[in-house]
């Protein structure tokens, strides 16, 4: 028994370093590194999920981590490597907001997850039930940095992450959703990642750019 | 099996089709798909209709009044669509507006988005309603992109981002709910978010959860729903889409999605024993009705203007699940029944109407009575059964929700009568314009399948004079399943 504390330590340094990460994506303009960020995410989710379940000896969090290592670590940031590479795209333009303002925003977002996961917690009856206000935390942030980028990319990867939160928040709060669910939701997520490769070609070969401001010039001609 | 055979008829026509949608009898192979969807259908509602519910595959799947004729009707308009895309595919083929690997997308993907909306309505497993119409939006995105117009491209990029997003929204409701439910339904919740399941035991989840959860729930799925103001993709991927699309988009997408907040509606106001959930639908609602009907005076664009409506008409089905009660509910079903059917029809009539002058553009399409009097009807009549005009089944469920609203909310009543006068006058001049006056349209390389047009208006008028005595006990069962109300 002496060793279960440290093994929740550890899983809330976890959560504090997926939290840190998205962060760290609200503030990153590359978007290469944007995509190594959220492969990063992924394999801390990854590794939380595996700890989860060597400490409550689930099998079905063990096929869950399998599937967070498979898509989001492996399938997907390849898949967008290999998109960055082919349409070119490697830097964001400014965002709408200076990257400080979103800071302060990211904080304030925080702030409010936290209340909002207060009710939640207090019903959920997990060892990391604590970790839930994290999980709504990283989905609100990966939502601001939606809004405010400009390329399509990076608003996908803000998706992305925002799935990544999702999961979280599942796992923390009922260690993982019925497996069918899960394996529903990644093949869902990766068929929308194959469904995007397909569309921005198609938006770069009309644009010439992933530049979404281009693509809205059209709204007001009709 | 039937369920099964349900199901999986469209999933094998999507494989099929990615086989052969480019051959010369693949409109025919869709078609002969759709029918096979709506055999399988007619067979499940009636087993429902002499058996009553059902649950199949350790109740991972079931049927009962409400989802039965939503099935029924999905399949219906899902055949008569495939009847109708047969010759307007061919002529945008016929016009290069299209290529052949574009219409094997097209095929392909028509028959997956039939069976994922399937699959979103049988499925008994929350969690599964969810991964279904996510796969459902993503089926049709590069359908909407099809023409890959900048407008095209734009339309299936806001369709993808915005669905995108609201679903994760629901995503995250459906997780709360699993949360309350596996306290009650015990660890690692075997069914736990199984719908009946959930059902039986709504009383005892946890109320705050349930409330938090629903406000996540509504987001997501009144994205897809259309609802104001989380409305913005609709009226792009209405217009920019090939016009099948625009039809099942509008006619059965909008449906399922509203269905899905129904079946929450239901939990969460059994928690909660409050109509709070129900305000908040008729909140909703409302904005919806009123923002779409004014917004319908600013359009130049016939797809775009139909779609307005729908936002409209999806609006008023909300207004009426959240009045709750028999009555409303009724009048909710039905109203689902015949919009889905008149609007269906409208955009078949409107996208010859687009094929003939070559524009989508209202100012530009004249005369259509003249060169075509069946589409010019087809358009006319529509309009005005979509418009609530007697003795269309539309007048029906409208007055019906009017007569409850004006009981129940009576400070709603005069808000919705403004907004049904300015729809009037808004679509009933523009359509006017394109009906009558001197043409220079041209004759299509393929003669138009109307057909499907006519069936949907007649049937449209059968539900506004007489209401099959079936169907009735069905709207009766469902309406007293969702409750709520006083």
């Amino acid at each position: 028994m002496g060793q279960m504390p440290f093994v929740m330590q550890l899983l809330d340094t976890l959560a504090a370093l997926l939290l840190l990460l998205s962060f760290a994506m609200l503030a990153q303009r590359r978007i290469a590194t944007l995509v190594e960020l959220f492969a990063l995410q992924g394999g801390v989710l990854c590794a939380a999920t595996l700890l989860l379940a060597w400490r409550t000896g689930d099998d079905n969090l063990v096929l869950s981590a399998a599937l967070t290592l498979g898509v989001k670590v492996l399938a997907l940031p390849w898949l967008l490597r290999r998109m960055i590479r082919r349409l070119d795209v490697y830097w964001d333009t400014d965002p709408l907001l200076h990257i400080p303002g979103t800071m302060l925003v990211g904080v304030l977002i925080v702030v409010f997850s936290f209340g909002l996961a207060q009710p939640i917690s207090a019903l959920a009856s997990t060892a990391t039930r604590s970790a839930i206000g994290i999980a709504v935390a990283v989905i609100l942030l990966a939502f601001l940095t939606m809004i405010t980028r400009r390329k399509a990319m990076s608003q996908v990867i803000g998706f992305l992450s925002m799935e990544n939160g999702l999961f979280f928040g599942a796992m923390s709060a009922t260690y993982g959703m019925p497996m069918i669910v899960e394996l529903g939701v990644a093949l869902d997520v990766l068929v929308a990642m194959l469904v995007l490769g397909v569309f921005f070609f198609q938006i770069r070969e009309q644009f010439d750019s992933l530049d979404l401001e281009r693509l809205e010039s059209h709204q007001g001609g009709r | 099996m039937d369920l099964f055979a349900l199901l999986v008829t469209p999933l094998a026509g999507a494989f099929v089709l990615a086989w052969i949608g480019a051959g010369r009898r693949a409109p025919e192979v869709n078609a002969a798909f759709s029918l096979g969807t709506f055999a399988a259908a007619c067979a499940l509602s009636w087993r429902v209709a002499t058996h009553g519910e059902a649950t199949f595959a350790n109740a991972q799947f079931f049927v009962d009044p409400f989802n039965a004729f939503l099935v029924a009707l999905t399949a219906f308009v899902g055949l008569t669509t495939s009847l109708f895309s047969r010759p307007y595919m061919r002529i945008e083929a016929a016009d290069r507006r299209v290529t052949p690997g574009g219409l094997r997308l097209y095929h392909a993907m028509y028959q997956l988005f039939i069976g994922t909306m399937l699959l979103a309505l049988t499925t008994n497993n929350l969690g599964l309603m969810w991964v279904a119409m996510e796969a459902a939006t993503l089926s049709t995105v590069l359908l909407v992109s099809l023409y890959r117009t900048p407008a095209a491209l734009e339309a299936g990029w806001k369709y993808f981002i915005l669905c995108g997003v609201g679903i994760a929204q629901a995503l995250f409701g459906t997780i709360l709910l699993y949360i309350a439910a596996e306290r009650v339904l015990g660890a690692q919740g075997v069914g736990a978010l199984l719908w009946t399941h959930l059902d039986a035991v709504k009383g005892e989840l946890e109320p705050r959860v349930l409330s938090i959860a629903f406000v996540f729930l509504l987001v997501g799925y009144g994205t897809k729903t259309g609802l104001v103001p989380l409305h913005n993709w609709l009226p792009d991927a209405h217009a920019e889409g090939p016009t099948p699309i625009s039809a099942v988009l509008s006619g059965l997408l909008l449906n399922v999605a509203i269905y899905a907040v129904v079946r929450c509606k239901v939990l969460v106001e059994g928690s909660l024993h409050s109509a709070w959930p129900g305000r908040m639908l008729i909140g909703f609602g409302l904005v919806s009705v009123t923002v779409a009907s004014f917004s319908l005076w600013r359009q130049r664009d016939i797809k775009r203007l139909f779609a307005f409506s729908s936002i409209e008409h999806m609006g008023l089905v909300a207004f009426a699940f959240g009045m709750g009660g028999p009555v409303a509910n009724f009048a909710a079903l039905l109203h689902m029944t015949v919009h889905s059917l008149t609007k269906s029809a409208i955009f078949f009539a409107a996208g010859h109407a687009a094929q003939k002058s070559g524009s989508q553009s209202i100012d530009r399409i004249r005369g259509l009575a003249t060169v075509s009097p069946t589409v010019g009807w087809g358009l006319m009549i529509g309009a005005l059964a979509i418009l609530g005009v007697p003795p269309f089944g539309v007048f029906a469920s409208e007055f019906l929700i009017l007569t409850t609203a004006m009981r129940d909310h009576p400070w709603a009543t005069p808000i919705l009568l403004l907004s049904f006068a300015v729809a009037f006058a808004a679509i009933f001049a523009r359509v006017q314009s394109m009906v009558f006056g001197d043409t220079t349209l041209r004759r299509l390389p393929h003669s138009p399948a109307l057909l499907p047009v006519f069936v949907h208006l007649g049937l449209v008028l059968m539900l506004g004079l007489f209401i099959p005595p079936f169907l009735a006990t069905w709207y009766g069962a469902a309406a007293r399943l969702i409750g709520g109300g006083g």
